[in-house]
C-alpha cells in the first residue's frame, strides 16, 4: 500500500460523497427540463441534506434500535460500494478487500437493513415497500452478477480495478457480449435505483411507491442519510457502469498525473450519463408492479445470454 | 477497419439476435414492425461489411436488396396493412413472456452448441456467428408459434428469414446473386399474398387470430 495509493483513495471517497448529490440533483434537472417543468437548482439535493441534518430527529415510539441502526449501515454500505468502484484511479487500497461478488453483497446488506427497518415501526406503507423492494431485489441481484461475470469472463477477474485495467489499457477489441451485458445493466440499475419504470422517486403516491414507502418513518438526520445513501447509491451504479462499459480515462496504477485528469473526464461521463437516465425516464412510462419481475427476468436472461455469447466467440 | 471487421461482424450478429428476443417480449404490434426494420438494418450493415472486408461486390448488391425490401418497403407495407386493419394500437395478451424467453435460452444454448464444431471449420472471416443466426431463426420460429394474431406471425416469418440470410451470408460469404434474388422475390410475394390473406380472415371472422382456423366446418 503505497502513500499514493492512499492518498487515490481519499480522494476518491471526497469525490463519491461530493458528487453523488450532485448527480442526483443533475438528474433531477434534466427530468425537469425534459418534461417542460420549470427544475429545480442544482444544488438543491445539499440544500435538502442541510436542512435534514439540522432539524431534530424524531423516532416513533415502538421502534427498536435497528430502526436508529439502519440509516448508518446503510450510509455505510454505500460509501464502501463507491470506494471499491474505480472512479478516479485504479490504484485503491480497499479494492482487495471486495471483488465484484462482494459488491453485489454489500447492496444486499443494505437492502436487508432498509427493508427490515421499514417493517420494524409495523407501519401498512413500511411492510409494503419492505415486500416490493424485496420483489425487486431478488431478480435484480443475480441479473447484476451475471453482467459482472460477463465482464470478469473476459478479463479473467472478478476484481473490479482488474476489470478496468484490463478493458481500458489493452488494445481496443471490440466484444459483442458487452452489448448485451450492457443493456442488461441498464434495466437492473433503473431498477435498483428506483426510476421510473420500476419506481417513481419524485412521488409519494401509494399505489406505485417502493423506496419512498420504506423512508416514510425517517425524518431529520436519519433520512439525510438515507437520501445521501440513495445518492451514493445511483453514483456507484453509474460508475461501475461506466468502469465496465467506457472505462477510458480511469488513471492507471503508478501514474499520479492522469488523475488530475481523471477528475474531469469522469463528471463529464457522468453529466452524459445523467442525461441519458432523464432522458430514458421521460421516454417511459410506470410499469404495473407485476410487470416488475417479467423486466428484470428478461434483464438476467440478456445478461446469460450474454455470457454464452462469449462461450461462442471464444472470448477469454 | 478491416482488423476490426470480425468483431464488428459479431456485434452485429449480437444485435440482431438482441432484437429478436426484444420481438418475443414486445407486446404492441407497432413497435414489432419497428423492431423488425431495425433488425434489417443491422444485417444490412452487416452485409455491407462483409462485402467491405472480403471485397465482393455481390454482398454491397445483396445488403441493398436488404435495405429496400426489408427496412424500407416491408415495413411500410406492414404499418400501412395494420392502418386499414385498424389493429395499429392492438396490444397482445401474451401469456407467460419469462416461460417464453426461458425456453428462448434454451434455444440458444442448443443452437450455440450446434453451431461450435461447425464453425470451427468454417474459413469465413465471421464463422463464429453461425450460432447466432442459427439462434435467430430457432427464436423467430418460436415467436410464430407462440402468437396467436396473424400480423405477429407474419412478422415472425420475416424475422426467419432475416436469420437465414445472416447465416447464408456469415457462412458462405454470400451466395449466389439469382439465390439471393429468387428468396428476396419470394418474401415479396410472400408477404403480399399473406397480406390479402389479413383482410379474408378479418373479413370472415371479425378478428385476426387464427384461432379461428382451427375448425374446419362452421357449426
Amino acid at each position: 500500500m503505497s502513500a499514493l495509493g492512499v492518498l487515490a483513495q481519499l480522494l476518491a471517497l471526497l469525490t463519491a460523497l461530493l458528487l453523488a448529490p450532485l448527480l442526483t440533483g443533475w438528474v433531477n434537472q434534466w427530468r425537469h427540463w425534459l418534461q417542460n417543468k420549470s427544475a429545480p437548482g442544482l444544488l438543491q439535493p445539499y440544500r435538502m441534506l442541510h436542512k435534514l441534518f439540522k432539524k431534530e430527529s424524531l423516532v416513533a415510539e415502538h421502534a427498536s434500535p435497528l430502526f436508529r441502526m439502519a440509516p448508518y449501515v446503510i450510509f455505510g454500505c454505500m460509501l464502501l460500494a463507491s470506494a471499491i468502484v474505480p472512479t478516479l484511479s485504479t490504484d485503491l487500497p480497499l479494492s482487495p478487500a471486495a471483488d465484484g461478488i462482494a459488491l453485489v453483497g454489500l447492496f444486499a446488506l443494505a437492502r436487508v437493513f432498509i427493508s427490515l427497518a421499514a417493517m420494524d415501526v409495523g407501519t401498512a406503507f413500511g411492510t409494503l415497500g419492505a415486500r416490493r423492494e424485496m420483489l425487486v431485489g431478488f431478480l435484480a441481484e443475480p441479473a447484476l452478477l451475471m453482467v459482472l461475470f460477463c465482464a470478469s469472463m473476459i478479463t479473467r477477474s472478478t476484481s473490479l480495478t482488474v476489470i478496468v485495467e484490463t478493458l481500458a489499457h489493452r488494445e481496443l477489441a471490440i466484444y459483442p457480449s458487452l452489448l448485451l451485458a450492457g443493456v442488461a445493466f441498464t434495466m437492473v440499475s433503473l431498477a435498483e435505483n428506483s426510476r421510473v419504470p420500476v419506481d417513481n422517486p419524485d412521488t409519494h403516491l401509494e399505489l406505485t411507491m417502493i423506496h419512498e414507502a420504506m423512508i416514510l418513518e425517517y425524518s431529520a438526520r436519519h433520512l439525510a442519510l438515507l437520501e445521501w445513501a440513495a445518492s451514493l447509491k445511483l453514483f456507484a451504479y453509474s460508475c461501475i457502469g461506466l468502469a465496465l462499459f467506457f472505462p477510458w480515462g480511469v488513471a492507471e496504477a503508478h501514474s499520479p498525473l492522469v488523475m488530475l485528469l481523471a477528475l474531469p473526464v469522469l463528471v463529464f461521463k457522468l453529466a452524459v450519463g445523467g442525461m441519458a437516465l432523464a432522458l430514458i425516464e421521460t421516454a417511459s412510462a410506470k410499469m404495473r408492479i407485476f410487470r416488475v419481475p417479467e423486466f428484470l427476468g428478461t434483464a438476467f436472461l440478456l445478461a446469460v445470454i450474454g455470457l454464452l455469447v462469449n462461450v461462442l466467440l471464444g472470448v477469454g | 477497419m478491416i482488423a476490426f471487421a470480425p468483431q464488428l461482424i459479431n456485434l452485429f450478429a449480437t444485435l440482431i439476435l438482441l432484437l429478436s428476443f426484444a420481438m418475443i417480449s414486445q407486446r404492441r404490434i407497432v413497435s414489432l414492425i419497428n423492431i423488425f426494420a431495425m433488425q434489417g438494418m443491422a444485417l444490412v450493415a452487416a452485409s455491407f461489411l462483409l462485402g467491405y472486408a472480403t471485397h465482393q461486390t455481390d454482398l454491397y448488391v445483396s445488403g441493398a436488396l436488404t435495405l429496400v425490401l426489408k427496412v424500407i418497403f416491408i415495413p411500410w407495407m406492414l404499418h400501412r396493412l395494420i392502418r386499414k386493419l385498424n389493429v395499429r394500437w392492438d396490444v397482445e395478451t401474451l401469456l407467460n413472456i419469462p416461460t417464453t424467453m426461458l425456453v428462448g435460452i434454451a434455444l440458444v444454448i442448443f443452437s450455440f452448441s450446434l453451431a461450435l464444431p461447425v464453425s470451427r471449420l468454417s474459413h469465413s472471416i465471421a464463422g463464429g456467428s453461425l450460432g447466432i443466426a442459427l439462434a435467430c431463426v430457432l427464436l423467430s420460429f418460436m415467436m410464430m408459434i407462440t402468437r396467436s394474431k396473424a400480423v405477429p406471425q407474419v412478422i415472425g416469418f420475416l424475422s426467419m428469414e432475416n436469420g437465414l440470410i445472416f447465416a447464408a451470408t456469415t457462412v458462405t460469404n454470400g451466395m449466389p446473386m439469382i439465390v439471393e434474388f429468387g428468396i428476396a422475390l419470394d418474401v415479396l410475394v410472400g408477404v403480399l399474398i399473406l397480406g390479402v390473406f389479413m383482410f379474408q380472415i378479418r373479413e370472415k371472422f371479425d378478428s385476426l387470430d387464427i384461432h379461428n382456423l382451427e375448425t374446419l366446418k362452421e357449426d
